[in-house]
């Protein structure tokens, strides 16, 4: 693992700073934070597409023979049941109920595919091989390159250079070949749009951004668009909205228990989630609006109509796509109804909020 | 006659008289990125040198812009209230953010010329 003073590169670190990106630290990475500028970039996403370097996130395979009963002993989903060439969202749960990552994972078909969050990959792996049984292994491939387009016309630009993706739904998981090599490629994303996730041997990462590039409709976008577009499609953020103190039903991530699971309640956690469950959580994660054009950021209180403590925003940002402030934030489940008046505190003063339906901005899956 | 100065925070300062009008450097708009809301003084408020008398928020963060000198505030820009973006657009001259009545000239010397600020820009 990397010191702590020294911070890593992605592949297309030299590419990004060609383009003109503001480069900052994050989860041990110089990463582009924006190009152009997030409304701009955020927009373009939304309207056309956008290709985002999110090589910091950790890819890891594992294989062997029972590999998806091994990992569902540690995380939420039904594994067992994913079929091949697809992909599913899940939980990797601490003994407590508490989140230690939320990840991707896809059957291609024999072993398993792994997306994990930058700052947790290295905790994760640990966390999970914890509960692999010999025979089972999960293989750290760090080093390569994850490249998201995501958009409207993410699908077409795509299809041009790969004419096998045209015929995938979200979620679906392929590895097929790609710039002259092999790739895995998700119809998936974390923008709310139709869009891919494509990983590949770093080598080969220049080439294929290069070629996405070169279509009019694609734009380099940051993390700082990325960010705004998540929030936007009500996507929690881990370190933010969740973490190893937060359980999924709390966090509003209970479709990430599989049906199975919820009968057995048999992963890591599963005794305190499932009291969460059946006795309702003491807080929820809820959208928030504000009245005024003031953003309010995560760590702002809340408290409701009376003065009284409801909760706090954990995710705060000015939403391009509606020109307003939102928010995500824990209030009391008494206070989570869509609707309800709360207020934060903004440098002293209450600001007007209120709960609203997530997402604030509508999916654009290709279902 | 008017003359400009700049702080270490950013602020670019012009004195017209005893009236300082104040707002933030072009450097300042290109770090912060995309303003999308800015909090003002009132006209009235006395403020200290160095206090924190106004917000600039970008998508992604809050940051305070503070009384280069002390005075009392006269006015603040209420444009910026319906156009924030001119922040970004027109930062050293249209976007100022409030202006100010100082208690003393003497302070405003003290302030950085374009010069060293530009040069304590490029020292960042």
């Amino acid at each position: 693992m990397a010191e702590a003073d020294e911070t890593l590169t992605v592949p297309l670190d030299a590419m990004h700073r060609s383009l003109g990106a503001r480069m900052v630290g994050f989860a041990g990475y110089a990463m582009p934070v924006q190009y152009e500028g997030i409304i701009a970039e955020h927009l373009h996403c939304r309207t056309h597409a956008a290709l985002f370097d999110v090589s910091h996130m950790g890819q890891a395979i594992l294989s062997g023979p029972g590999a998806a009963e091994a990992l569902e002993r540690v995380v939420t989903g039904d594994i067992v049941g994913l079929k091949p060439g697809r992909q599913r969202y899940t939980l990797l749960m601490n003994g407590k109920g508490g989140i230690v990552d939320d990840l991707m994972v896809a059957n291609l078909g024999g072993h398993y595919f792994l997306v994990l969050n930058a700052g947790r990959k290295h905790a994760d792996l640990a966390h999970i091989r914890d509960h692999l049984p010999a025979g089972v292994t999960l293989t750290p491939h760090f080093s390569r390159a994850l490249i998201a387009v995501q958009g409207p016309e993410a699908g077409a630009v795509l299809a041009s250079l790969a004419p096998e993706t045209i015929g995938m739904r979200f979620m679906d998981a392929i590895e097929t070949t790609l710039e002259g090599g092999r790739a895995t490629v998700t119809r998936s994303g974390y923008t709310g749009e139709d869009g891919f996730e494509i990983g590949l041997p770093a080598e080969r990462a220049d080439a294929l951004a290069t070629a996405l590039l070169t279509d009019a409709r694609i734009k380099p976008a940051g993390l700082g668009a990325r960010d705004s577009l998540r929030l936007e499609a009500g996507l929690p953020l881990y370190g933010n909205d969740i973490d190893e103190t937060t359980n999924p039903i709390e966090a509003g991530l209970g479709f990430a228990i599989g049906k199975r699971r919820k009968m057995a309640w048999d992963f890591a956690g599963g005794a305190a989630v499932r009291s969460a469950h059946d006795n309702g959580p003491a807080r929820r994660l809820v959208g928030l609006r504000a009245e005024g054009r003031a953003p309010v950021r995560a760590g702002a209180t809340l408290v409701d109509a009376k003065g009284n403590p409801a909760g706090i925003v954990t995710s705060g940002t000015f939403a391009p796509s509606l020109d307003a402030p939102i928010a995500l934030g824990y209030v009391r489940a008494d206070l989570a109804d869509d609707g309800t008046s709360l207020a934060a505190d903004l440098r002293g003063r209450p600001a007007p909020m209120r709960v609203t339906p997530l997402p604030f901005v509508p999916h654009r899956y290709a279902r | 006659m008017t003359e400009t100065r700049y702080t270490k925070d950013h602020e670019w300062v012009r004195l017209d008289g005893d009236i300082a009008t104040v707002g933030i450097t072009d450097h300042a708009q290109t770090a912060l990125g995309d303003v999308v809301f800015v909090e003002l003084p009132e006209a009235g408020r006395a403020v200290a040198e160095g206090e924190a008398c106004a917000v600039v928020e970008s998508v992604k963060a809050a940051s305070d812009v503070y009384a280069p000198l002390a005075g009392t505030v006269t006015e603040s820009n209420a444009d910026l209230a319906a156009d924030p973006a001119a922040v970004n657009k027109d930062p050293e001259s249209g976007a100022w953010f409030f202006r100010m009545r100082l208690a003393g000239r003497d302070g405003f010397d003290t302030l950085l010329s374009a010069a060293d600020y530009q040069t304590f820009v490029q020292s960042l």
